[in-house]
């Protein structure tokens, strides 16, 4: 099948190119725009790890093509903050340690952006049943769950999750 | 022999920094280093990796168990445009040799399979291509024809297969790769004069580590130099990483291994030589560099890295008055198809083989085997989570049998505050310890007594509530020297397990540490950061971390074996003493004051008893790095401000026979874990009520750090219990191979809270006290669980003897229990 050309914004920014027609949304995230914090684990679907949002949907990017993308905006970890000025997201986590090898991280940081879009005030078992979606093998989750939690009080005098 | 108990003259350690001092940054919840990194997506893990021109590999694996490779067609494949290289396992046997193998005789084992597959995933052929599509279209094309032998798939026909069915025919006409028969003490005397003896068969499944990260390799040539860079995310670089020089038949200098961030190890990543030598083979034929990274599929059936497989029958001796005296068990343990740490995971358990327990004797008698399975490697706890969830099984085999309080039986055996160090009978000691007290911390932060009062107010509702208890150990900073004692004939035998750190003070005042060896997902940018903070004063903020390759590398053996923290706190140590003194030195000069007046204050050096004379760090290391002509014509002032340290282990001694290890795994740690749990008898499931989780791994560097891995290590651990399992069928194929059908831990699936305490019993062997803490709540979980299980289903007589206890095996047992119940 002969190559097709897509146009993807990817963290607002738009790309175009011409791929193959079975590439993957992770690997054209990956290897075509070179963003490389959205990350690849089991490859079918289960773990979450290359959670990104398609026009604001929590997504398996590693389940998708990349041509289901094409004229859809794709979000990744790197449209969350800066070392230097960390999005209330990524600060809970930094403060509640919800990471530890920080693998699964860019899906989860993902997972959640979404659930605070949808519910910028979510209690503690709207957390756990949104994480019941990504596997972490490090924490045991208990520090994800404080870090969202931490987020939302850092929200709540800051501003909107981006 | 070893004789059990109190050492009276303990051996001298080399602790300088003393545990009950009063310390500024270490025990503070300070955040992570590594953390901010990774939260922008800039960790730099190894599919993160490029090199210029890059071509990248697929392996096509084995879908036979056991089969002989009578011939590959790779025509098709090596036509395909965008191909580099197709490589079977004939050709890389012109270029590689045998992978790393830490058993004695050694298990052949090839980066590709040669001749022969023995499990299936097994690499038959490696595809070098332009794209990863690409090499995985080219093995769709590959032709190989199998002519299958016999599959050996459980353990206990391995013991006695033939012929055809013997996977390794050159070390002998069986599967039985090693057999030993250990005595540690008077073991049948003790049974002898045993008033009561218990008895249980008890199994633990294969499980894995299954990072969210596989493992994998970038690899270039350089012809010029005829040298191999290969990034991997693999430890032990600095250890025995020229085990994979050897592996590519090329010097040690030939050969420089990068780090690279590892998405989780927990054992799994512990020295990956496969995925490192594949990527060199393939960079070298196709003269490119090569990326090969496993994919889900690949990781799972061939990462070399599968946990403990044991059917263990196990015999507990008691005297009349409930005191353990003696263990002895049989243990047959499917290893797979290879060997590369021979027993290394049963002489882990001998370090801690009696427990808390003041056992006097121990008899093991190991059967280990090939079968048709992707071989074992470690998995957080290394064997020794077995030997935790063994000891503790029987210990409450003998509660039940013995109708004994779970609580008192434990103190009245327990080994006693007062009576450390502890040798115990395998020679091994046990530093330090408060084993009653954190059962007792434990207790009161559960409400036991509250928990038996519901759990009885819950059986009239017809409600099945438990409460479980295990006290175990975690064992922490291997000496390796066991290994010695594994092998028939002398193979991995040294006595070296250092780990090195470089810190370097540039001429602003900022500090730069170089570990040397990788980051895991543990915290060791955090630790090595803390303790140069609190040596020197300078602001953590101030300092930076690096990891070294091999070619810029020092001696370090790695993170594994709950060591270490251990170990980079006594490396930054050895480090800043070296500093100290070049800087009193420097600054002496600067102060007009001897040396030995001087002293550090909040990251300042200054003559003792006159507030005002002082000099920062900052302005002594400039003075350091470029005012050479400031100071006397000394040699010892030499410019610049840098110092390597490499400190060995804290306490390890020789080994002395096949039944004295001597001293080789003794900053011992200790954890005390009740859940609560309550069964659906009609479905099998298993949920949480409660979780007390009390640790004690000494002075805690980061308390912060160890509550992620007590929560971590238990979820682990609760997925070990309760869900995980790799289960191969008679033909040798294994049924799960994804993470759809191998089920970990969600978040659903553990204890809305672990309620964590800690007890610090500072060890006094390391510096500031520190214990291992990495591996603890794997190491304790299980046997936790398994006992609140069978404590919910007392009313119903069902035992526990086997892991994972998923819902539907449950649900087996009750219905054996009902149907006896029923008959009786």
């Amino acid at each position: 099948m002969s190559d097709l050309e897509v146009n993807v914004t990817v963290n607002g920014r738009s790309f175009r190119r011409r791929i193959e027609p079975r590439l993957l949304l992770s690997d054209f995230i990956r290897h075509e725009i070179g963003l490389t914090g959205t990350h690849v684990g089991c490859e079918n679907g289960v773990c979450g790890a290359c959670t990104v949002l398609l026009d604001g949907l929590a997504t398996r990017s590693c389940c998708t093509l990349a041509v289901q993308a094409d004229g859809r905006s794709v979000e990744t970890v790197e449209s969350l903050g800066r070392v230097n000025n960390l999005s209330p997201l990524q600060r809970g986590f930094w403060e509640k340690h919800g990471l530890q090898c920080g693998y699964c991280t860019p899906g989860m940081l993902m997972l959640m952006t979404e659930l605070l879009r949808e519910n910028p005030n979510p209690d503690r078992e709207t957390i756990r049943l949104r994480l019941n979606d990504n596997i972490c093998r490090c924490t045991g989750y208990e520090d994800i769950v404080n870090s969202v939690e931490r987020a939302v009080e850092l929200m709540r005098g800051d501003k909107a999750v981006r | 022999m070893a004789e059990a108990g109190k050492i009276h003259s303990p051996p001298a350690g080399r602790q300088k920094e003393r545990p009950d001092q009063r310390l500024n940054v270490i025990g503070t919840r300070m955040l992570r280093k590594e953390d901010p990194r990774f939260l922008i997506g800039r960790g730099r893990f190894i599919d993160d990796v490029s090199m210029p021109n890059m071509a990248h590999a697929a392996v096509l694996r084995s879908p036979h168990a056991h089969a002989r490779i009578k011939s590959i067609d790779k025509t098709a494949a090596l036509a395909l445009p965008g191909v580099v290289a197709v490589i079977t396992g004939e050709d890389a046997a012109k270029e590689t040799g045998p992978l790393p193998c830490f058993a004695n005789p050694p298990v052949e084992q090839r980066c590709i399979a040669l001749g022969k597959v023995r499990h299936v995933g097994e690499p038959v052929v490696l595809v070098v291509a332009d794209t990863r599509y690409i090499a995985e279209d080219a093995i769709g094309l590959i032709k190989v024809d199998y002519q299958p032998l016999p599959a050996v798939s459980d353990m206990m026909d391995a013991i006695s297969s033939k012929g055809d069915a013997v996977l390794h025919p050159e070390r002998g006409p069986d599967n039985v790769a090693e057999h030993r028969n250990y005595v540690f003490g008077p073991v049948e005397e003790e049974f002898a004069r045993a008033a009561h003896v218990v008895k249980r068969h008890l199994r633990w499944a294969r499980s894995g580590g299954q990072p969210i990260e596989t493992c994998g390799a970038v690899a270039g040539f350089d012809e010029g130099s005829e040298k191999f860079t290969i990034y991997v995310n693999s430890s032990m670089y600095n250890y025995i990483g020229l085990t994979i020089a050897a592996a590519l038949n090329v010097a040690s200098h030939q050969v420089n291994l990068v780090p690279v961030d590892a998405g989780g190890s927990f054992g799994s990543k512990l020295f990956l030589h496969k995925v490192a030598v594949l990527a060199a083979l393939g960079a070298r034929a196709s003269g490119r560099a090569v990326k090969y990274v496993e994919d889900r599929i690949d990781n799972i059936t061939a990462c070399d890295g599968h946990g403990s497989d044991r059917a263990y029958d196990v015999e507990l001796a008691l005297d009349a008055d409930d005191r353990m005296t003696a263990l002895r068990y049989k243990v047959v343990d499917d290893y797979g198809a290879y060997f590369q740490f021979g027993l290394g995971t049963h002489g882990n358990g001998f370090s801690q083989t009696v427990g808390p327990y003041k056992i006097r004797a121990v008899g093991a008698e190991i059967y280990a085997v090939f079968t048709n399975k992707c071989q074992q490697g470690a998995c957080r706890g290394f064997g020794s989570e077995v030997t935790n969830f063994m000891i503790e099984r029987i210990v409450d085999a003998a509660v039940e049998e013995l109708n004994l309080d779970p609580i008192k039986f434990r103190y009245d055996n327990f080994i006693g505050p007062e009576e450390f160090p502890y040798q115990i009978p395998t020679g091994n000691l046990y530093d330090s310890g408060n084993y009653p007290g954190a059962l007792d911390m434990a207790l009161q932060m559960l409400d036991y007594d509250g928990w038996r009062e519901k759990q009885n107010a819950a059986r009239t509702q017809g409600r099945y509530i438990g409460i479980g208890i295990a006290s175990c150990q975690e064992k922490g900073v291997f000496s390796a020297t066991e290994f010695w004692m594994l092998n028939r004939a002398p193979g991995f035998a040294l006595t070296s397990s250092p780990e090195s750190a470089s810190v370097k003070i540039d001429a602003t005042g900022k500090a730069i540490i170089s570990l040397h060896a990788p980051c895991w997902g543990n915290s060791p940018e955090t630790v090595a950061t803390m303790v140069l903070a609190e040596q020197l004063g300078i602001d953590p903020g101030d300092i930076s971390v690096t990891y070294s390759d091999t070619d810029h590398g020092l001696p370090g053996t790695g993170p594994g074996g709950s060591r270490y923290t251990v170990m980079i706190t006594g490396a930054v140590t050895g480090a800043c003493g070296i500093l100290k003194e070049k800087l009193k030195r420097v600054a002496s000069h600067m102060l007009e004051a001897g040396p030995h007046d001087l002293e550090f204050r909040n990251g300042k050096i200054g003559v003792k008893g006159a507030s005002g004379l002082e000099v920062s760090i900052a302005e002594v290391a400039t003075q350091s790095h470029f005012f050479r002509l400031s100071f006397p014509d000394d040699p010892d002032l030499t410019s610049g401000l840098d110092a390597n340290y490499t400190y060995d282990h804290p306490l390890a001694t020789l080994p002395k026979s096949d039944s004295d290890f001597g001293i080789f795994y003794p900053i011992m740690g200790h954890m005390c874990h009740m859940p609560v749990v309550e069964v659906d008898v009609k479905t099998g499931q298993v949920s949480f009520l409660d979780y007390v989780a009390v640790h004690d791994c000494g002075t805690m560097i980061n308390p912060m750090t160890v509550d992620g891995h007590v929560r971590g290590g238990t979820a682990q651990g609760i997925g070990t219990a309760l869900l995980e399992q790799f289960e191969y069928d008679k033909d040798g194929q294994l049924l799960q191979t994804s993470f759809q059908d191998y089920l970990m831990p969600r978040i659903g699936n553990l204890p809305p809270q672990v309620r964590i305490g800690h007890l610090v019993t500072p060890s006094p062997y390391t510096e500031y006290g520190v214990k291992g803490a990495g591996e603890g709540g794997r190491m304790v979980a299980p046997p936790a669980v398994a006992c609140a299980i069978e404590d919910a289903l007392r009313p119903l007589g069902v035992r526990i003897d086997a892991l994972p206890v998923t819902p539907s095996r449950l649900r087996a047992l009750i219905r054996e229990a009902e149907v006896r119940k029923a008959t009786r």
